[in-house]
């Protein structure tokens, strides 16, 4: 069990190296650098950068060293608890992201949670009853979820709200609590306007993770311990419940650790129609500025969110599976 | 004598028996996931919707009727038009002519239904010019108008902000839409089938190294990583160049699936009676895996390629629609829901939102597809 849980924590630091490295490489990837755009910037304010200025610049910011001195400075900075600068905002990166990091894991979380409490019972539902008319209906939303990708569904759902209920469905504050400091009024705010959005977000996941539940409870419906345990006089739903949903679960929580990052991706684009106060809006506007280390910074986020998750996926599907957590010994 | 007639009735009935289960038994392996494949009734309608979705690919240019670039700032925003089929009862179909004025008060541009005036409404008419296939050199439409040139006079599903015809600009948009799910496809099963063959077949620390790296790429929000990647291409590049980049963008995430279809399939079959036969016959690897291991996971490489389609599609549609992907003048399905992207616009002119509907129905019909195909995949399985 030890040897296991040290592997999957090797294997997350591994991947968080990996995930900085490519962030690296999306802040290296624009032409030009820091100082070229700063020259631009000041060009467009009427003032011009001299060529020793601009050397100058060069090295105060260590860009005339090689790429991975570079990559290994960045690192340090980030150590530091520092990201480095955002050249659109000229302030520290840290400051712009501010409590939207926070924002994102809220939603993420929740999309997550809402997936499994909405396919868990659905999953279990359309398995014990299988062909009948829910069975059908569930499979049919199933099927849109999977077809419908999260931000047409914001649009679809936006428009249907503002033509059919003159209400504006996006956001995740009443204008009252936009600016307003943390407050338990606006905790209640928050939670009000949770919900839409995670269902969006996780509606693709939820989709897959039915039909997952569906098919991995009917394998298990048709073996003989249940007939068996059945002949025995145990109830039908305490037979069902106690075993097979038990064995159907194993599969259904190996894929928390995909479901995850899949949830964080969705939530970016989602929280771009819904106009959420994530990192997903920033990221794209600094993506769109070429504000480099902004949406280095976030990727690297992001990144390390999703292998954050994953490591507790895995750690509770050790908790719930024997056979992985005996499996090292 | 009813005894006899009972036994004869029972021989007739084995006899049919075995002929069917002789039927099945020299079938050939294709000709049994074809029987298998025909029971699975939504997945051949999907097949039929895809062939359809691949004739618009081919023939966007034929089934538009006004030039996908053409703007007007006299068109901006119109409704979608009814065409109506029967004039004074009789099958001649017409539109009625359209008067834009601007409104005094919000400036916003209104148009009145001029019911005097009708345009009569013609297959195979001349319009723009464009080459048929890439070859031919024609201006025959499906539709036109008579009279007027149909840039001006026929807007089945509305305009956009710019004045430009939705219709056509969705059939073009069709075209590069399917098309870039089937090269980044195409990338990706190359590297998957490449990597995950070599993972599957040589075993040990290679297999090791690629599964790990499936891992970690999986384990990484792909949107936010695409995001980043598309933002670093040139903005002086060309069409051509952006389309492929972007593929490659794309794939290089999707090919880890396939990767790990073709690894699975490797595994169980290195094992397999006829592979080992080969290998003490002496045939070289490279015989023993596209001649006797490649044509027996072939159609399962079919089914997973058909399963990875629409995340491309979508991929593809997402990006664009965030304005990384393609972008204009070239015409995406996502390109063009990049217009719906606010709700006030929305509101106002939701026919922008009609991209939407074939990204869905692509989507669908490719996982029914590959769904039915995955079945009939494995026609010995129940």
């Amino acid at each position: 069990m030890l040897s296991y849980i040290v592997r999957r924590l090797l294997l997350a630091a591994v991947t968080i190296v990996a995930i900085s490295i490519l962030s690296f490489t999306i802040i290296q990837l624009p032409p030009g650098d820091y100082v070229t755009s700063y020259i631009a910037q000041m060009a467009t304010s009427g003032s011009t950068v001299s060529e020793a200025e601009a050397a100058n610049l060069r090295i105060l910011y260590g860009l005339d060293q090689p790429i991975y001195v570079q990559y290994l400075k960045w690192m340090r900075l980030i150590a530091q608890g520092s990201f480095g600068m955002s050249m659109e905002w000229h302030r520290p990166v840290i400051d712009v992201i501010g409590d939207r990091i926070w924002l994102t894991i809220v939603v993420s979380l929740a999309a997550v949670i809402l997936t499994w409490a909405i396919a868990l019972p659905i999953g279990i539902y359309s398995a014990v009853r299988q062909y009948s008319i829910g069975d059908y209906v569930f499979t049919f939303i199933g099927f849109i979820g999977i077809a419908v990708p999260g931000f047409l569904l914001a649009l679809i759902l936006m428009y249907f709200g503002f033509v059919y209920f003159n209400a504006n469905i996006g956001g995740l504050f009443s204008p009252a609590y936009l600016q307003a400091p943390w407050s338990l009024a606006k905790v209640q705010d928050l939670l009000k306007h949770l919900p839409l959005p995670a269902i969006i977000i996780g509606l693709s996941g939820t989709a897959q993770m039915i039909r997952i539940m569906r098919a991995n409870l009917l394998d298990e419906l048709r073996k003989p311990y249940v007939i068996a345990a059945r002949a025995r006089g145990l109830s039908r739903w305490r037979v069902i419940l106690k075993y097979p949903v038990r064995v159907a679960l194993n599969p259904f929580a190996s894929t928390i650790g995909y479901l995850f990052p899949h949830v964080v991706s969705g939530s970016v684009i989602v929280s771009l129609v819904l106009s959420l106060p994530t990192v997903g809006p920033l990221l794209l506007r600094a993506l769109v500025a070429q504000d480099m280390f902004l949406a280095g910074t976030i990727v690297l986020l992001l990144g390390i969110l999703t292998v954050i998750g994953t490591l507790i996926s895995d750690l509770i599907l050790m908790w719930i599976d024997p056979r992985i957590r005996l499996g090292g010994q | 004598m009813p005894e006899d007639t009972a036994t004869e009735q029972l021989y007739e009935q084995e006899e049919e028996v075995s002929i069917a289960e002789e039927r099945v038994s020299v079938a050939t392996q294709w000709q049994l996931m074809w029987w298998r494949f025909r029971k699975h009734k939504l997945a051949l309608v999907s097949a039929v919707v895809i062939i359809l979705f691949y004739t618009v690919v081919v023939l966007a240019d034929f089934l538009a009727y006004a030039d996908p670039d053409y703007s007007e700032s006299q068109r901006t925003l119109l409704r979608p038009q009814p065409i109506h089929l029967f004039d004074e009862g009789k099958l001649r179909p017409f539109v009625y002519a359209l008067v834009g004025t601007r409104d005094p008060i919000t400036f916003k541009r209104v148009y009145t239904v001029d019911t005097s005036k009708k345009i009569p409404v013609t297959l195979f008419a001349h319009g723009y010019s464009y080459r048929l296939l890439g070859l031919i050199k024609t201006d025959i439409h499906l539709l036109g108008v008579q009279g007027t040139k149909a840039e001006d006079a026929l807007f089945l599903l509305g305009t956009d902000s710019q004045g430009r015809d939705m219709w056509s600009r969705l059939m073009r948009a069709t075209r590069i839409s399917m098309t870039i799910g089937l090269t980044s496809v195409a990338l990706s099963l190359f590297l998957g089938i490449l990597l995950g063959g070599i993972s599957g077949y040589y075993g040990g620390v290679v297999d090791t190294v690629i599964q790990r790296v499936i891992e970690l790429l999986r384990s990484i929000p792909t949107i936010p990583l695409w995001m980043g990647l598309a933002a670093g291409l040139p903005s002086n590049w060309d069409i051509v160049k952006v389309y492929f980049a972007i593929t490659i963008i794309i794939s290089l995430i999707g090919w880890t699936e396939l990767a790990r279809v073709v690894r699975g399939r490797f595994l169980s079959l290195r094992e397999e009676d006829f592979v080992v036969a080969a290998e003490i016959t002496g045939c070289s690897r490279l015989r023993i895996i596209f001649r006797h291991m490649v044509p027996s996971f072939l159609s399962h490489i079919i089914a997973a390629t058909t399963l990875a389609l629409p995340a491309m599609i979508i991929s593809e549609t997402s990006l664009s629609f965030l304005g990384l992907g393609l972008r204009p003048p070239a015409i995406s399905w996502g390109v063009l829901l990049q217009q719906a992207q606010n709700v006030q616009t929305l509101a106002f002119s939701p026919w922008l939102l009609l991209p939407a509907i074939p990204v869905i129905i692509a989507v669908l019909a490719f996982n029914f597809l590959g769904d039915g195909l995955r079945d009939a995949a494995d026609p010995y399985g129940i």
